[in-house]
Parts: C-alpha cells; sequence; structure tokens
C-alpha cells in the first residue's frame, strides 16, 4: 500500500529546477532509499515532504504530494510534521537535558501531564535503542553525548509525536562505523510500525538496509525499483554506471 | 629597519595598555586613602557629600530604562533575525539603528530635555532621565542580541519547526535560550552605559543630590554626582574617593562580563 | 486561532523594530523645530561662520563658527594621535600576541571602552592639565590637553574596529608575503594593512565620531573659552561643550541657539555615520 505518492512534481530555486517532473509511490512499512550524487535532487525531494523547504524563500514547487491521499499542501504544516517526522545529516539536539529534547515535540503538541510525558520519553527512548545507555543520566545536557548517541537521541525525538512516516536526511554521514551499524539496526526494527524514507550517500547502505530504491541523477528519477533488482538487474545504463562506481 | 618596526610596535603597544592602567591605578591609588564613612551616610549633606543618594538613584534609573529597553530591544532583534527578508523597510531598521548607536549623548540628552521634561511634562525627574538612557542604550541591547541570535544554528531551527514546532514556539523554546548568555552580556554592557553617563542626564534627571522621593523627582545619578564634585572644586577628596566607587563599579561590571563570554566562549 | 496568534506577535516584533525608525524621527522632529528658530533669526550662514558668541550681551551675537574649529582641532589631535597609536596596537593584537596573553589584553580594551567619561576627564582635570602646564607655556586647559586626552578615550573604538578589518584580511595574504622572503613587518604594513584599508579607515571614522561627540571629559579640560581658537596651548570651546555649559541657564533664543548647536553637531555626526557606512560597506565587498 502506497503511503506517499508524489504526482508530476517540480521544484525550482529561482532559475535552477531542481527536480524535474517526479513520480514515485513510498510504500507503507517499507524503508525507501533515495540515492544519487550529489546535487541530485533526493534531499530536496526528501524537505519537500514534510514542506521543510517552505522555509526556503527561493523555492517554489508544483505538481503534487499525497500522504494518505491528502494534499500536503492543504495539510495543516504543524499537524503535518507531527505525522511526518525528520532526522537530520548532522545530529541537532536542542541544548538542554535529554528528558527535555524528548519531551519537546510531545509539549509542543498540547501534552502537559507529567507522567505521561515520562512515558513517552522511556518508550522513545527504548524504541530508539538507547534507553539502557542514558537511563541514568536523562536530566544532563543532551551535548555530552557521543555523536552516534545523538543522532539516536534525534531519531527518539522524531518518535515521541508518535510520526506515521520517518524521514532522515544522510543520518549516518558524520557518524563512525560501528554508530551507522547501530542506527542501520534501529532502523531495521523500527520498519514494522513506521514507513521509512533514508537519503544517502552510502550505496551499500542503501543495499543493506532498504527494500525500495530511487536513483536520481540532475534532478531526475532515473530509476526506482525493489532494491535487489536496482542493484543486480538495473534497467537504465546511467544507473548502472552509478553502482558499478564510474560517477559520483 | 624592520627592528626599529617591530621596537616601535611594541613601544605603541604598551603605551596604550600602560596608558589605560596608569588610569585605573591613578583612581584607585589616590581614591583609596580619600575612602571616608562621610561618604557613605545615608542624608547628602554639602558637608559630607555623600554618594549614598546618587547610588540609589542610579539604581533606580538603571531598573527603569533596561525594563523599557530590554523587551523592545530583544524582540527588534528577533524581528531582524527571524523574520528577515532583505526588504526595503529591514534596510531602514538598520540604518536607524546604526544611526542611534552613533548619536551622542549630549544630543540623547537635548532631545530628553525637550520632549520627555518639556513637551510631556516630566520635569527634571527620574522617569525623563530613565526614558532618555532607555533610548540610549537600546541599540546596543539590539545589536548584542541580534549577534547571539545569528550564533544559534540553524539546525536546531530546523529540527524545532520539524517536530511540527510554530516558528513562534521555535523562537522562544529553542532560539532565545541559546541566545541568552549573549543577551545577557549586552544588558550588562549597557548597565555599564548607563552607570557611566553623565551627559545625557543632567538636563533630564537634574542635579538634585538627594534620595529622590518619587518618580518625578530630579535625582543625580553617581556619574553626575562625580562631576559636580570635581568641578565645583571644593572637595578634591571628596571627588578622589567618589572616583574610586565609580571605578570598582565599572570593573565589577566589567568583569562580571567577562565572565559571561568566558562562559559563552567555554560552551562552544 | 493560531495563525492569528503568531500574526499578533509577528506585528509585536515589527512593532518594535519600527520603533528605531520613529526614533530617529522623533528626535529629529524636535531638535530641528526648537534648533532651526536660530536660523531664521540670524541666518543660517551667520550662524555657522559667525565668530563671535555673546548671547547674554545686548545686542546678542550668536556665532558658533569657534566651537565649530574647537572641536574640529581638539578631533584633528585626537585622531592624529589616537589614529596611529590604535592601528599599531591592532596590529600588535593579531600579530604579536600569544593566545593565552590575548583574552587578558582584549578585557583591558574592553574596560577601557567601559570608562565613563566622567573618570577620563578627572583623570585628564587632575593629571593632564598640571602636566601640559608644567611642559608648555600654557595654563593647562588648552586644545591640546583635550585632544590628548580624546586620544586616549577613542583607541578602544579604533583599536576594536581595526582589529577585525585586520583579521578579515585573509591569511594567505599574510604568508604570501612571508613566503617570499619578507619580513614579518614588511608583510604586515606592505600587503595586510593595504587589504585592510577601508575597515581600517572606518575604524578611524567612527573615532573620529566618538571624539567630535564627547562632552563631559572635554568640558573638564578644555578651558571652555567662547572665542575663536588661538592655537593649541590655549583654551577652546567645542559644540558639545558649549551647550553643557550654558543650558541650566539659557532661555529664549539663546536656548535657541544652544539647541541649533546640537542640530549642527547632529548633521556632522550624521555625515560621519553615512561616510562610515560606505566605507564599512566597501569593506565587506571586498
Amino acid at each position: 500500500m502506497s503511503k506517499i505518492k508524489i504526482k508530476d512534481f517540480n521544484l525550482f530555486y529561482d532559475n535552477f529546477q531542481g527536480l524535474k517532473n517526479i513520480n514515485m509511490n513510498i510504500e507503507e512499512n517499507k524503508i525507501t532509499a533515495f540515492i544519487g550524487p550529489s546535487g541530485c535532487g533526493k534531499s530536496s525531494l526528501l524537505k519537500s515532504i514534510n514542506r521543510m523547504n517552505d522555509l526556503v524563500d527561493s523555492c517554489v514547487t508544483n505538481g503534487n504530494i499525497y500522504f494518505d491521499d491528502k494534499d500536503i499542501m492543504k495539510t495543516d504544516v504543524t499537524q503535518l510534521r507531527k505525522e511526518i517526522g525528520m532526522v537530520f545529516q548532522n545530529p541537532n539536539p536542542f541544548p538542554m537535558s535529554i528528558y527535555n529534547n524528548i519531551a519537546y515535540g510531545p509539549r509542543t503538541h498540547g501534552i502537559k501531564s507529567k507522567e505521561e510525558l515520562d512515558k513517552i520519553v522511556e518508550s522513545s527512548l527504548r524504541k530508539a535503542a538507547l534507553y539502557d545507555e542514558v537511563k541514568d543520566s536523562i536530566h544532563k545536557s543532551a551535548l555530552k553525548l557521543s555523536g552516534g548517541q545523538q543522532q539516536r537521541l534525534c531519531i527518539a525525538r522524531a518518535l515521541a509525536i508518535e510520526p506515521e512516516v520517518l524521514l532522515l536526511d544522510e543520518p549516518t554521514s558524520a557518524l563512525d562505523p560501528i554508530s551507522t551499524l547501530k542506527i542501520e539496526e534501529l532502523l531495521q526494527s523500527l520498519k514494522d510500525d513506521y514507513t521509512i524514507v533514508i537519503v544517502t550517500h552510502n550505496m551499500q547502505q542503501a543495499l543493506r538496509i532498504s527494500d525500495n530504491t530511487g536513483f536520481f541523477l540532475n534532478g531526475e528519477l532515473i530509476e526506482f525499483n525493489e532494491t535487489d533488482k536496482l542493484f543486480t538487474f538495473p534497467e537504465n545504463e546511467k544507473t548502472e554506471n552509478y553502482i558499478t562506481g564510474r560517477f559520483g | 629597519m624592520d627592528k626599529i618596526m617591530k621596537k616601535l610596535i611594541y613601544l605603541v603597544a604598551s603605551l596604550t595598555f600602560a596608558s589605560l592602567l596608569g588610569i585605573v591605578a591613578y583612581i584607585v591609588i589616590k581614591g583609596l586613602p580619600n575612602l571616608s564613612l562621610d561618604l557613605f551616610r545615608f542624608n547628602y549633606t554639602t558637608e559630607n557629600m555623600s554618594l549614598v543618594p546618587a547610588m540609589i538613584t542610579t539604581i533606580i534609573i538603571t531598573i527603569i530604562a533596561l525594563i523599557i529597553s530590554i523587551p523592545i530591544g530583544i524582540l527588534t532583534a528577533i524581528y531582524l533575525v527571524e523574520y528577515a527578508n532583505k526588504n526595503i523597510i529591514m534596510k531602514f531598521i538598520s540604518i536607524a539603528i546604526d544611526t542611534l548607536s552613533g548619536i551622542p549623548s549630549i544630543i540623547y540628552g537635548l532631545f530628553g530635555m525637550i520632549f520627555f521634561v518639556t513637551y510631556l511634562n516630566l520635569g527634571f525627574s527620574i522617569l525623563a532621565g530613565s526614558f532618555t538612557l532607555s533610548i540610549m542604550v537600546l541599540p546596543l541591547i539590539i545589536t548584542t542580541t541580534r549577534e547571539s541570535l545569528l550564533t544559534v544554528s540553524d539546525s536546531l531551527r530546523q529540527g524545532s519547526l520539524a517536530l511540527g514546532a510554530t516558528k513562534v514556539r521555535t523562537i522562544f523554546k529553542v532560539v532565545l535560550p541559546c541566545a541568552l548568555p549573549g543577551i545577557f552580556s549586552g544588558i550588562i554592557l549597557s548597565i555599564g552605559r548607563i552607570f557611566g553617563e553623565s551627559a545625557a542626564l543632567i538636563y533630564t534627571a537634574g542635579t538634585v543630590a538627594q534620595i529622590p522621593e518619587n518618580l518625578f523627582s530630579s535625582g543625580r545619578t553617581l556619574s553626575v554626582h562625580m562631576f559636580a564634585l570635581s568641578t565645583e572644586g571644593l572637595h578634591t577628596d571628596k571627588a578622589y574617593g567618589t572616583a574610586f566607587v565609580l571605578m570598582i563599579i565599572i570593573l565589577l561590571i566589567n568583569f562580571l562580563s567577562n565572565q559571561v563570554i568566558k562562559k559563552i566562549s567555554k560552551e562552544k | 486561532m493560531k495563525k492569528n496568534k503568531s500574526d499578533l506577535i509577528r506585528y509585536l516584533f515589527f512593532l518594535s523594530a519600527i520603533l528605531s525608525i520613529a526614533l530617529i524621527i522623533l528626535i529629529s522632529f524636535f531638535l530641528f523645530k526648537e534648533g532651526t528658530v536660530i536660523f531664521k533669526e540670524v541666518g543660517f550662514l551667520n550662524f555657522i561662520l559667525g565668530k563671535d558668541w555673546s548671547p547674554t550681551n545686548t545686542p546678542s551675537s550668536f556665532g558658533i563658527l569657534p566651537m565649530i574649529l574647537g572641536s574640529l582641532y581638539i578631533t584633528l589631535i585626537a585622531i592624529l594621535i589616537g589614529g596611529p597609536v590604535g592601528i599599531i596596537t591592532a596590529v600588535f593584537l593579531v600579530y604579536y600576541t600569544k593566545d593565552k596573553h590575548y583574552r587578558f589584553l582584549k578585557s583591558i580594551i574592553n574596560l577601557m571602552a567601559g570608562i565613563p567619561s566622567i573618570i577620563y576627564g578627572f583623570f585628564g582635570m587632575v593629571v593632564l592639565v598640571p602636566a601640559v602646564r608644567y611642559l608648555f607655556p600654557s595654563n593647562g586647559n588648552s586644545i591640546l590637553t583635550a585632544g590628548i586626552l580624546l586620544s586616549i578615550m577613542i583607541l578602544p573604538t579604533v583599536i576594536n574596529l581595526s582589529e577585525v578589518a585586520i583579521r578579515a584580511v585573509p591569511r594567505f595574504y599574510y604568508e604570501g608575503a612571508l613566503a617570499l622572503g619578507s619580513s614579518k613587518e614588511r608583510s604586515i604594513f606592505k600587503v595586510v594593512l593595504p587589504a585592510a584599508k577601508s575597515g581600517v579607515i572606518s575604524s578611524l571614522i567612527l573615532g573620529i565620531g566618538r571624539a567630535v561627540g564627547e562632552t563631559m571629559a572635554v568640558v573638564m579640560v578644555a578651558g571652555n573659552q567662547p572665542r575663536m581658537p588661538k592655537g593649541i596651548f590655549k583654551g577652546a570651546r567645542t559644540l558639545t561643550t558649549n551647550i553643557v555649559m550654558e543650558m541650566s541657564y539659557a532661555s529664549g533664543v539663546h536656548r535657541n541657539a544652544l539647541i541649533g548647536t546640537a542640530v549642527v553637531l547632529f548633521m556632522i555626526i550624521l555625515i560621519i555615520n553615512l561616510v562610515f557606512t560606505i566605507f564599512k560597506e566597501r569593506n565587506v565587498n571586498g
């Protein structure tokens, strides 16, 4: 079943066209990876799904993106972002305690009861496989955590508002291999409950964790298929060149 | 030739630092022995030349001026940083702030006299003085707040927005707390400016040396008191003593702001 | 509902920001309203070029050329001394200071900026005036004394802005010059400083603005005689001190003439700010 449908989607920064006529369906409870060289538009598309591109003044889009068959441009943006969580390339915990980092989102959406918040914090940390590491320092500053822990905290923070979709923008590019592995395992375990879209530079990562993969080049979606098929029998020559390392 | 240049650089730099340390040392060394209990009597008389009333006046004026200028200054800075689209209004606001910060205090004083004292009929009063100074320190608060808002990483703003928080919530719950130390150091600098100010106060708050009865009474701040003492030329010993107290306060304020700056750079 | 609230807050931000513009207009309006009376009374040119200031004589005379020249000479001395000293100190801070000493020296400069005019003035009165009296044929309250005192007072402005400008010069300019076998001093003065020219000049302009606007320190050491300046060892009155000396007892046209003095001062400051902005932006644009 498709959770997100992208129809004839174009995106412009001033006069530069960043995305050209994108059509794709993102399936529920699957991990979808966007791959491609820098500047190919994969991150722009990801940020269009939760409308983070609204913040860029020069960015104009046309075409439609449907989330559960609702046009995202006609949905209240705060509600949309509550249902579609996002994790960024560099871990960006707020300079507050671990607890407050996670409670920030639920509080934003009106949850005030201490008991309820306690519960959410604990369950989010557990889901992000971070609870055991931080349970004794939950009221200490989040900035004291290591880079990998910070990124898992950011995932926990995103999960705390109970989204249906999780967008990840190169979430492991700033991390060491061990932290990367932990996050990949985490994503695998999360996909039963969430629809996950991940932008990655790392083809091995896409191959390891994703069910479907889209290959982008110069703003176009060149090929979109099941990950195994795309990597073993690419239909397009450009895809083949990219995954065999001839460019990018 | 190069050797001479190098010596010259060292010489000139030592001259700079020596002249400042010289001034501080002179005031401290000459002032300390001239401290007397008279200076700290609760009531001012022409005999004791007590600085306590002036001290109280200074504190009251500082508080009122800051109550006005801090919120306006912070809101302005937020507008400039968080809502900035490069339109013509933004340009005008920036020019206005730069201009305000370049206006000499005597002009603020004169404006305060014409507008607050005469036009609004406040008379020489604590209120007229405080209003005048609140305008004077406004650009300082705006620029320090603006600079510290600019140092807050955009990724934090995006992190908050991506959780569905509104822009306003993002600003007040994430951005402002991060910028707080910088804003705080701007406020300390403003306190220093107000404590040191005299030209803008003589014709707005006036020069009455007693503790003000209410906000409509005239009162002199410590700096104005210092000016009166030193130009009257009658109580040189008291002038030295008062200069010492003022100097110590300024040193303290400076020390505080250095601590704040140190704290900021440690956190980064 | 939510939307309305955030619009309201946004409006509040905007109102605060707009206040700065309103204040400039308000200040200009009231100064000009009361100050330009004197321009109509005696004529603008007679006011700024008149050599005689005798407001309480009958007939009275309102010429502020002596004060304009007083401000000019005192500022000139201040910038001639404070300018080079400030720039060289900035060079020292950037290229000759170890990191561990830098923070201490920088805090001294910041302290210097925080010392009240009144303390500088008092120091000038009890130390500089007697010193000048001793060294030169004068009574000590003079253009020179005021100039020297102001040269110290403008140092933090000149040093801090010059330092920023010097630091903005890409490091490879300096390293490139060194690599060509040029000495450290030569590299700084022939390569780095010329590259930082706009920024350094703008620091001097702001220093001039500070000197022109300074009041309380000058009034304590300059002598304040309202007559045409007669040499640097003699006393003089500046635009700022003219206001502060006489405002307490002025009324009628005399009061207008003092506010008119402030209008002239205000215009000079606006011009200085304008020139400063031009140089600052040029620095930004490279």
